[in-house]
């Protein structure tokens, strides 16, 4: 039934991705190391001329890198998402069927949604390490704690619904990860403006190329916008489905409990981008908040309490 | 609950003559009502909503599991106890849960329903008047044309009615000016998603007050009808009375549970027959993922496991044979079942009860004396059991659990153990007064669950209500656009503002760009065609 040579090819692209991760990483982070812009260079007094400053104030050596940085996060992603093409194939079915091959698909989800973001608005190419960052860490924690071998789905996940309502889990998680981690950047960066409008001397940082506050706020916010429906659909797929695998469409299992308590956050995030009081700094805390119910979700509800959703080993 | 608050009439300068009590109160009141209604107080129900459903998925909840609800209580008697009167095992039916939800619902309707009227109203109006000064607008441009000011205007109305605007031609106080607006859709949109969240409350209720579910465990070849007294457990909405359960009744055939190579369990299937109000009986067959929906309830198989067969033989050689009780899996990985077969009866004569007591392996393996079980699949089926003669206590009055014995019956002595053994099938066992225990078979069981909800098909549309007006809502932009005309300052041509407005996208630019250049094209054709007698077109003048 199950294709060894394949489930071991899926188990080295995985370590691929990991590497190439790393590497864009490595990338990105030499990119805002020599992409400092002129000014605040002359502004530490290094003085030296920086050659070959483009037009933009962003030096060639930079861009190089930047694009490099790029074209390896991209290769990393193809390496990614072979582990899921291998992996399914191996198992000869969808390869989200447990907690290993679940949050590996979040992942990707979540390099994709950066690589869109940072093709469409080129600035938001800066905040890759951070995002790079958080993705080689997470593959390395699902690779140590959550591996499983690939094997067939229990008799519960063998539905059309998998399909549907695992799949859009997958990329409301991946979508929400970035959002998160977008808005984290802008709490960082709109309290760094904050420190320098009232006058504190601040030493450079690489902080210094982040995309301006607002528009860090604003992808937040889009992707979040992007995120809720999806999410949205994904609670209302998983609910059709447990009405015909465990006889009830809602019963407050705990996975249950936490989406909703996911949903709800993030409405208020929603409902506080435009509350007077509540937009900027707060609205994004709420935001982060969303993430890291995402995340508990996740984790807690599948190694500590014991649900519906406890499935395939882990 | 909306997304920005309608701007609130100032409050009328209070008169120097007290007001009058009754004014009073209702002033209270009114001020209650625009906090309750306003967004920060539903932000804030929104974060409470969340935070009152945590409790929920970190205790256990009765909804869920009694048993260990139970168990909870045994570990922290004094905390429970607690628990229990602050509704922490019953958080999503508690009182508290239901304030903060019924209260957030109130401030949604507070909020929503002057919304929706303002919309329909909107919805029925022409575009507003173009305000005064179009080059504050966020978006604006000045176009300069040898055409007629109407001319100009039927230029952009034009353009504007080609991307689908509602357009009003108006004579305003600074000249002749055209309004356009679309993306009413957007509004829609809010509306629908709010007033369907409150329409999903009500299927939810609906369900809660008028649906019943039960469960029984059917070993094949048993049945059971739809009444509350046969199920194991029953509960039902308050509005649910005896006689409104469907007349169904359900046999089971046949359970087949299969396996994939390593044990993974592949599919459960029940052949069930049932009939309807003692119609004809249909046989069909249910499993996983696969109920059977019929007279607007489901029948589900949620579980299996196996009922072993046991007979006795008396010393007078009284036979009983096909005693059987379902064990329930302690472990679904290898189907290893525990369970009890109380005898309360064994004859004319006999004043003592029986029970044997123990487990079964589908696949047995006994290590160090321990039977256990390595397969799910009933490739080698053993039972070990410890049997017991004395007092069962059924007619105790005191409830006690059909799969276990009363531990307390064993240390008072009311129950006393007389034999041990594993068994394969086939075997049997000698108690020492001469009675003969066989383990004769085993047959398979199912958990069925039978259940009625009238309110889920308007959960289900409701929901999707929720979906597509949360779509209009976040993907429709609201723009509106005018245009004034003007004469020339030479005394020759027309000099056309325009400025827009939009709501829900922050990439407005490029697209109002493309309306601008689209009609500053469509000018310069229509003053070529035009007779030329004026100056030629400057393309796009500095705004003003």
């Amino acid at each position: 039934m199950i294709d060894e040579s394949l489930a071991r090819l899926s188990d080295t692209f995985f370590t691929v991705a990991v590497v190439v991760y790393s590497l864009a990483m490595v990338a990105f982070c030499a990119e805002l190391a020599f992409g400092r812009p002129a000014r605040s260079r002359q502004l530490v007094g290094a003085g030296a001329p920086v050659e070959g400053a483009s037009a933009a104030g962003e030096p060639a050596r930079a861009r190089r890198l930047g694009s490099v940085a790029m074209l390896l996060t991209g290769l990393g992603a193809l390496a990614h998402a072979a582990v899921l093409v291998t992996r399914g194939m191996a198992a000869g079915r969808l390869p989200w069927g447990n907690m290993y091959e679940f949050s590996t698909v979040v992942v990707l989800v979540a390099v994709l949604a950066y690589l869109v973001l940072a093709v469409r608005a080129p600035e938001l190419r800066h905040i890759g390490v951070f995002v790079l960052g958080p993705v080689v860490v997470s593959l390395a924690l699902i690779r140590m704690v959550l591996y499983v071998e690939a094997g067939p789905l229990v008799a519960a996940l063998r539905s059309w619904w998998l399909a549907v309502h695992v799949t859009t889990a997958t990329l409301g998680f991946g979508i929400f990860f970035v959002s998160g981690i977008v808005s984290v950047l802008y709490l960082v960066r709109s309290r760094r403006d904050e420190r320098a409008a009232s006058g504190a001397v601040m030493a450079p940082s690489l902080l210094d190329r982040l995309p301006s506050a607002a528009v860090l706020d604003r992808t937040a916010h889009r992707t979040a916008v992007f995120g809720f429906p999806v999410w949205t659909f994904a609670v209302i797929a998983g609910a059709i489905w447990a009405e015909s695998a465990w006889g009830r469409f809602w019963g407050w299992d705990p996975k249950e409990t936490w989406a909703f308590i996911a949903w709800v956050v993030y409405a208020a995030y929603l409902h506080a981008r435009t509350t007077s009081g509540w937009r900027g700094r707060p609205s994004a805390w709420i935001n982060v908040v969303g993430l890291a119910v995402m995340v508990f979700n996740l984790l807690y509800v599948n190694f500590v309490s014991t649900g519906l959703h406890s499935y395939g080993g882990v | 609950m909306t997304t920005t608050a309608p701007p609130r009439p100032a409050a009328p300068a209070t008169p120097p003559s007290p007001p009058s009590p009754g004014r009073r109160v209702l002033n209270r009141l009114l001020r209650w009502w625009r906090q309750l209604t306003a967004m920060r107080t539903a932000l804030m129900l929104l974060f409470l909503l969340a935070v009152a459903a945590i409790p929920g998925s970190l205790l256990p909840q009765r909804s869920l599991s009694q048993t260990n609800v139970n168990r909870y209580f045994a570990e922290n008697p004094t905390l429970a106890r607690w628990l229990d009167r602050l509704f922490l095992f019953d958080v999503f039916s508690s009182p508290w849960f239901a304030a903060i939800y019924l209260l957030l619902f109130i401030s949604l309707i507070g909020c929503v329903v002057p919304r929706a009227i303002e919309h329909g109203r909107t919805l029925f109006t022409p575009p507003p008047p173009a305000p005064r000064h179009l080059q504050r607008l966020p978006e604006n441009a000045v176009l300069a044309t040898p055409l007629a000011g109407p001319a100009a205007l039927d230029v952009v109305e034009e353009e504007l009615r080609v991307r689908r605007f509602r357009v009003v031609r108006r004579d305003g106080r600074n000249g002749p000016e055209v309004s356009g607006e679309k993306g009413y859709l957007r509004e829609t949109g809010n509306v629908l998603f709010h007033l369907a969240l409150l329409a999903l409350l009500l299927g939810l209720g609906a369900g809660k007050m008028w649906g019943y579910e039960g469960s029984i465990l059917v070993t094949e070849g048993q049945g059971f009808c739809n009444a509350a007294q046969q199920y194991d457990t029953y509960s039902a909405g308050p509005l649910v009375s005896g006689g409104d359960l469907t007349p169904l009744c359900v046999d089971l055939e046949d359970f087949e549970a299969r396996y994939e190579e390593n044990l993974t369990a592949a599919s459960y299937t029940a052949d069930i027959s049932y009939d309807v109000d003692g119609g004809q009986p249909v046989a069909t067959t249910i499993g996983v993922n696969d109920p059977l929906r019929t007279h607007g309830d489901r029948v589900y198989a949620t579980g299996h496991g196996y009922t072993p067969q046991f007979s006795i033989t008396l010393p007078d050689g009284t036979a009983f044979t096909d005693l059987s009780a379902p064990f329930l899996p302690s472990d679904q990985g290898t189907m290893l079942s525990q369970g009890v077969l109380k005898v309360p009866d064994l004859g004319a004569g006999s004043t003592e009860q029986l029970a044997i007591e123990g487990f079964f392996a589908p696949t047995g393996v006994l290590q160090a004396g321990l039977l256990t079980s390595v397969d799910p699949r009933p490739l080698d089926p053993q039972v070990g059991i410890n049997v017991y003669t004395g007092y069962l206590g059924l007619d105790s009055g005191l409830p006690q659990s059909v799969y276990s014995l009363d531990q307390d019956l064993i240390d008072r002595g009311a129950l006393t153990q007389v034999g041990r053994a594993n068994l394969a099938v086939g075997e049997s066992t000698t108690l020492p007064d001469g009675t003969v225990v066989t383990f004769s078979g085993f047959r398979e069981f199912a958990a069925v669950q039978v259940s009625h909800d009238p309110g889920q098909v308007w959960v289900l549309g409701a929901a999707v209500a929720v979906l597509v007006g949360l779509l209009g809502m976040l993907l429709v932009r609201r723009e509106r656009v005018f245009a004034r005309v003007v004469p020339g300052p030479d005394g020759g041509g027309t000099v056309l503002s325009i400025g827009s407005l939009t709501r829900g996208s922050a990439d407005t630019g490029p697209r109002f760009t493309a309306l601008t250049d689209d009609v500053g094209a469509a000018l310069a054709t229509r003053a070529a065609q035009a007779p030329a007698a004026a100056p030629p077109l400057s393309e796009e003048a500095p705004p003003s």
